[in-house]
């Protein structure tokens, strides 16, 4: 949309990343009024629909993280509307926001990803699934790597050195939800490759390095704390990592369908060298500190640039 | 804001990039580094919704207070005082407040000099201006374990060292402080002050014995340290005798000619009164008062003329048969906080399983209560939110490393009304049992979780620590109280002939 227009910023919601989100749209809004648009910023709650069609906007920006925003159901919401909007459609989001269907697929094409199995954690009440566990510590080993599948909070994250911590790690992860992955400790370098759609088609922005301020491999939520991390950009590799690292998440980018934008988080196995594929995200944040404005400004893409070509994403469907 | 820092790209209104982030970075002072949002703090911020029953506030119920009253207060300031009120007032307070806070102290048996008050923002400025005052990075303040979820990010910000002390049934064991500060001392750090909330502490809900008070304030003197008491809750006491506050102990001394030596004393009207009104106060050694009165003047140079005028107001008010009315009110909010109180506690005896134990508290706001060991409530939190809509504070929250009291919660009680205290427990004790029904099925030891219990196990949970100490009970038999919490998730101290005994009554 080049013209000017009226645009709806959906954000806020209701999950654990709802500040995060809240802070996304602040700074997209800004962005497009900036650009000259007319925003109508939009709280996801009740009467969520209601407002949207009587707000009756051109497009709708999706600024809304986590569950809410990023497991296709808003984007199938809209299309029932007939809203455009931006980002990737229902499918690409659905295989998104599910880490382990993400992984299946990135298994089935040759994408590296970490060995992992998934739970749900009715069949542990239902189908006795608790005796599949000793065969899943055999293949994965430890340290392992307990997560929700579908949400972004560091806060369900959980780590099991052995046997012994990974009932612990397991009630602890499905408190956040249902469903959860149980993946390899890759130990290494944590990076990310955001990829932007333009007139060429979709390119992946520099790489972007997250850092723990404080080493402490074993504590992920300081690790993932605010504050507690420094991001390094472009991150320091050589050519053929930063090549290589650039190549998986374009080929993760098309493998799931995405659309607009996507940011596809990495590691770089300190070991082997090797870089591993973990997640990809179809509604990156935008905040200050957010990895996708700070690759795109390293890449001569200003932030109001980025959401121009985000916000022309709702139209190039 | 210095245009180069602003920088290239932004426009007006623009807000940095990641480049300009970075570089106000380099300008932030390393003592923000410790301020720090957490992934638990950002959680807790979600359960502020009107869908949620919030167990986690800190709050008094202010729905009690009338609103004619409130108008009419209101009414007079306007009528009287328009002009002083709307004017910046003097840094240490208006005569006229601080004759309300004297009359506070005097029902708290804590007689005091009106020369010896700073008013303050809430009793919150009270901990920064103590902090601003005394702490240099890396100086050392000792607390209690669990401590004020509030001090905590105040004590990081000043790069405070914090050594938190594990409380019991009677509050922070004096022995265990003895043996912190030896240590300290033989690691050449001295500590600036102790930190402590000695009625119905906030979170643990625990009362600081007699013996022990006195024995804290002997020790201060001992070693020329100073004591920030810490008493929000003092007047709102559900049965048994008060306490002497460590100021009047201090003050007994005689050291200070009458005055407390080393007792610097934080009162609030937030919880007596309103918390709206942000005002609290301290009462402190004169040197120490002249020291926050000038960081005072750097943080606000005045605390509201508008509300200090209605607190004035208030407390010339009377009852029909001439009793002041805050007393009064202060007796409302007692036996509406007491009803809450026994409310909650039936709900955790009927709905919180055998694995669980709780304070009994006397007064305050808080029940401290404890989980099976398997369970994270900061985890459990996030569940219970989202599937039950329930909130309440992790006890990691009352820790400065933000790990240990991993299986512990505070409630609050006063200012949640009756029927939403047993739902919501009822609430929290559903996903308590579904967790460990979980943990169960798991680890193949079944459910373990399924038969509430009685609170009232304290016998059976006395004995799992056994450290050198005091025995409180017998403390209380010289006293002649009846113990004075019956505290479940802070054991007494089994009785031992240690040598250290004499030294912690």
């Amino acid at each position: 949309m080049s013209s000017p227009g009226r645009v709806a910023v959906l954000k806020g919601g209701r999950s654990l990343e709802r500040n995060v989100s809240l802070r996304s749209g602040a700074h997209a809004q800004e962005a497009l009024t900036r650009l000259g648009h007319e925003v109508i910023a939009i709280d996801v709650d009740e009467g969520f629909v209601e407002q949207l069609l009587s707000a009756a906007p051109d497009a709708a920006l999706v600024a809304l993280h986590g569950p809410d925003g990023e497991d296709g159901t808003l984007q199938s919401l809209l299309e029932a509307i007939g809203l455009p909007y931006t980002g990737s459609g229902p499918a690409a989001c659905m295989c998104c926001t599910d880490k382990a269907l993400a992984k299946h697929l990135m298994r089935g094409a040759g994408i590296p990803t970490p060995d992992f199995h998934s739970l749900e954690e009715s069949w542990i009440e239902q189908l006795g699934a608790a005796q599949a566990l000793p065969s899943v510590e055999r293949s994965i080993g430890f340290p392992l790597v307990v997560k929700p599948v579908s949400q972004g909070s560091a806060l369900g994250v959980k780590f099991a050195r052995s046997s012994e911590e990974l009932p612990g790690a397991l009630v602890g992860a499905f408190s956040y939800g249902s469903k959860i992955l149980i993946e390899r400790y890759v130990k290494g370098r944590d990076l990310a490759v955001s990829v932007l759609d333009g007139p060429e088609g979709p390119l992946p922005l520099p790489v972007v390095e997250a850092v723990p301020r404080e080493e402490d491999f074993f504590d992920y939520e300081s690790r993932y704390e605010i504050g507690m991390t420094t991001f390094v950009c472009p991150a320091e590799l050589s050519d053929e990592q930063t090549a290589r690292a650039q190549e998986l998440a374009l080929s993760v980018y098309r493998l799931l369908g995405c659309h607009g934008v996507a940011r596809v988080d990495l590691l770089l196995d300190e070991q082997s060298g090797e870089l591993w594929v973990l997640e990809a995200n179809v509604v990156p944040g935008m905040t200050e500190t957010s990895l996708l404005p700070q690759a795109a400004d390293a890449a001569g893409v200003g932030f109001d640039e980025l959401i121009a070509r985000v916000l022309e994403s709702a139209f190039t469907r | 804001m210095d245009r180069s820092i602003s920088g290239a790209g932004g426009g007006r209104g623009a807000r940095p990039t990641a480049h300009e982030l970075a570089r106000y970075e380099s300008l932030f002072a390393t003592r923000t580094r410790g301020m720090k949002s957490s992934a638990m703090r950002e959680m807790m911020a979600l359960t502020e919704r009107s869908d949620v029953i919030s167990l986690a506030g800190g709050l008094p119920d202010t729905k009690t207070f009338a609103p004619e009253l409130y108008a009419k207060l209101m009414s007079q300031v306007a009528a009287t005082s328009t002009a002083r009120a709307l004017q910046y007032g003097p840094t240490e307070g208006m005569a006229s407040t601080i004759d309300c806070i004297t009359q506070v102290m005097a029902a708290e048996g804590t007689p005091i000099d009106p020369g010896e008050v700073i008013v303050t923002t809430g009793g919150q400025q009270v901990i920064d201006l103590v902090c601003k005052t005394l702490i240099d990075p890396g100086d050392v303040i000792v607390a209690e374990a669990p401590t004020y979820p509030g001090a905590v990010p105040t004590f990081s910000a000043y790069e405070a060292h914090v050594e938190q002390i594990e409380m019991d049934a009677d509050g922070m064991p004096i022995d265990e402080l003895e043996s912190v500060l030896d240590r300290l001392q033989a690691e050449g750090r001295r500590p600036k002050f102790i930190y402590t909330i000695p009625n119905f502490q906030n979170p643990g809900g625990v009362t600081m014995s007699l013996p022990r008070r006195r024995r804290l304030v002997e020790v201060a003197h001992e070693r020329e340290l100073l004591i920030l008491e810490d008493n929000p809750y003092g007047l709102l006491r559900y049965e048994g005798e008060p306490l002497p506050t460590l100021h009047s102990l201090d003050a007994q001394l005689g050291a200070g000619g009458g005055a407390a030596d080393l007792v610097i004393y934080l009162g609030t009207f937030s919880k007596i009164l309103s918390p709206g009104l942000r005002l609290g106060w301290s009462v402190a050694p004169r040197p120490v008062l002249e020291k926050l009165n000038l960081g005072k003047q750097g943080s606000d140079l005045c605390s509201s003329p508008v509300t200090q005028l209605f607190v004035a107001e208030y407390f010339k008010e009377r009852e029909a048969g001439g009793e002041p009315r805050w007393l009064g009110y202060l007796e409302q909010l007692k036996d509406l906080y007491r009803s809450r109180r026994d409310v909650m506690l039936e709900s955790l005896a009927e709905h919180f399983g055998e694995g669980a134990r709780w304070t009994q508290p006397q007064g305050g706001l808080f029940v401290w209560a404890t989980l099976d060991e398997r369970i994270d409530t900061t985890d459990l939190l996030a569940q219970a939110r989202k599937s039950e809509g329930v909130a309440f504070v992790p006890g990691r929250a009352a820790y400065m490393d933000g790990r240990r009291g991993s299986s512990s919660m505070r409630l609050n009680f006063a200012g949640v009304e009756a029927a939403d205290i047993r739902e919501g427990i009822r609430r929290i004790g559903k996903v308590v049992r579904q967790q460990l029904g979980l943990y169960g099925s798991l680890t193949g030891s079944g459910t373990r979780a399924g038969t509430p219990a009685r609170a009232d196990s304290a016998s059976t949970e006395s004995t799992t620590e056994s450290t050198a100490a005091a025995a409180s009970a017998e403390a209380d038999a010289q006293t002649g109280k009846a113990p004075l919490a019956d505290v479940v998730a802070f054991p007494r101290r089994e009785q031992d002939g240690s040598a250290r005994r004499q030294q912690d009554r």
